[in-house]
């Protein structure tokens, strides 16, 4: 990073790599949780806010966001350079964009589900990196600090809940809510 | 006539074009290929900052037009001096191959890197830098003296392979391509690798030890040999490096500059490969016997 001096002036301290990172009480953040079947085919109503992805010292920032099919996603770049934006999706069309210091936010969508997440680059920081999830429902999150993650509002039912790491891979457990219920589960990655 | 600045303009030329190889196999190995998304401008300027993965896409798309005007100088005093007709038209058919490369590369970047343009972008570069290779060899001192005639010893006919042995070292060079833009695994170069190196010991070998005393030929040959003799060390060297580095962040300078030099040395054995083969076809006669057949036969 030090090659580029707008990226690492935005940096006080060392800047460690994000695809594994473990919380001081032992949990593991950047998990991308959603519940994978289980749910009623509908139409959920997609919420009208966006969901915003900016570019901040040359890093991705959240590192690991959902948003809902069609829902607006919104990247922006807060650093003093330049930046190419790649998503490498599987199931939505791929584009490659470029965005100019403190330039227009880019307002996107993605019509079709997909996790495990999209990979995003950038090719002028090749250490640069995120991971968009698409999901048809809004009960989607991410584990953050504590390790935690909360889908809110789930109808009772009997539903898979899917996990995702960009390390550690895939995880699903079983779960039945009840009606008004509030319900715990843990979902463990092993290294490996 | 022997044009010498005709001839150090061709060999300048050439030498560009390497290094041009070498700024477009930087920036695959430093996955830089669409840090500028746009094409042709970059980031909408003629000159972009050049910073993080950007230094090698546009300087890429410098050098490279750098090496586009300098191919259209060649094309036009070519034109303009050298009396040999299909010389005129090979200088012209180098400007249209490094015009259509540019276009290539423009669809690269504003397709995302299909693979088949891309390895297509990466094969036409070696052909290109061959055609540049041999227009240095034909405007040399040595090519317009010429040399003695030698006639071909039967067996396997070295005419033969001074045209297969170039064919053969395209094909590995595109299955180097293939696995580099992810097109196909690592095993098919190598399996090239051993059919390509066997070929061009056979080619090279069979030269020296017929025409040892040749002076042009033996000095092509020896140079084939020792080049791609650094090629396969350089190949092992890329593997290597690979394998070393492969859990460290990537891309690693070591292996991205084994990888580079290796594909450069690719270009370099192509274009010797080229240039022996075109010596051959002119100094090495085919065999009497299967001269007069044919006579025989069409009488
Ligand atoms: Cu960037």
């Amino acid at each position: 990073m030090d090659a580029t001096p707008a990226c690492a002036k935005q940096h006080k301290g060392p800047i460690y790599s994000e695809d594994a990172v473990i919380n001081a009480n032992g949990t593991l953040k950047n998990a991308f949780v959603y519940i994978k079947s289980g749910l009623a085919k509908r139409d959920y109503p997609v919420p009208p806010a966006p969901v915003k992805l900016d570019q901040k010292g040359c890093i991705y920032v959240p590192h690991v966001v959902g948003v809902m099919v069609n829902q607006t996603l919104e990247i922006s770049n807060s650093d003093d350079t330049n930046h190419n934006i790649h998503p490498m999706p599987k199931e939505n069309r791929e584009w490659n964009e470029s965005q100019p210091p403190k330039g227009d936010v880019k307002v996107k969508t993605f019509p079709k589900e997909e996790v495990p997440p999209i990979l995003f680059k950038c090719n002028v920081h090749p250490w640069m990196r995120a991971w968009v999830g698409v999901v048809s429902h809004p009960y989607f999150a991410v584990s953050g600090e504590e390790g935690t993650f909360t889908l809110k509002d789930v109808p009772p039912g009997e539903y898979m809940v899917g996990a995702w790491h960009e390390r550690f891979g895939v995880k699903e457990v079983k779960v039945k809510v009840e009606a008004k219920q509030s319900l715990t589960a843990d979902i463990t990655f092993s290294a490996n | 006539m022997w044009n010498p600045w005709l001839n150090r303009y061709a060999y300048l030329l050439a030498i560009a074009t390497l290094l041009l190889v070498v700024a477009g196999a930087s920036v695959t190995s430093n996955e830089a290929g669409l840090s500028v998304p746009d094409w042709p401008l970059s980031y909408g300027k003629l000159m972009p900052e050049m910073t993080g993965g950007i230094f090698y896409e546009h300087g890429h798309r410098m050098i490279a037009t750098t090496v586009g005007f300098l191919s259209i100088f060649l094309a036009v005093w070519l034109w303009r001096v050298e009396s040999r007709g299909w010389l005129k038209k090979l200088g012209l058919a180098a400007l249209g191959a490094v015009i259509f490369q540019g276009l290539l590369g423009g669809l690269t970047v504003l397709y995302l890197l299909p693979k088949p343009v891309s390895i297509s972008h990466a094969c036409l570069a070696q052909v290109f830098f061959s055609c540049t290779m041999a227009i240095a060899l034909f405007t040399s001192k040595g090519w317009l003296h010429g040399a003695p005639e030698v006639e071909d010893s039967g067996g396997i006919s070295l005419r033969s392979l001074a045209v297969g042995t170039p064919v053969v070292l395209l094909g590995q060079l595109a299955l180097g391509a293939g696995y580099r833009h992810k097109a196909i695994g690592l095993i098919w170069h190598i399996l090239g690798a051993v059919i390509a190196t066997g070929v061009v010991l056979f080619f090279a070998v069979s030269v020296l030890s017929y025409f040892q005393s040749h002076r042009p030929l033996r000095r092509t040959a020896v140079a084939l040999l020792s080049i791609t003799f650094a090629q396969v060390f350089l190949g092992v060297g890329a593997y290597m490096s690979r394998i070393a580095t492969l859990e460290a962040p990537q891309p690693m300078p070591l292996m991205v500059w084994f990888t580079v030099i290796h594909v450069a040395v690719g270009a370099l054995t192509m274009g010797t490969a080229v240039l022996l083969g075109i010596q051959v076809l002119r100094y090495v006669r085919r065999p009497r016997l299967e001269v007069e057949a044919r006579q025989m036969a069409t009488t």
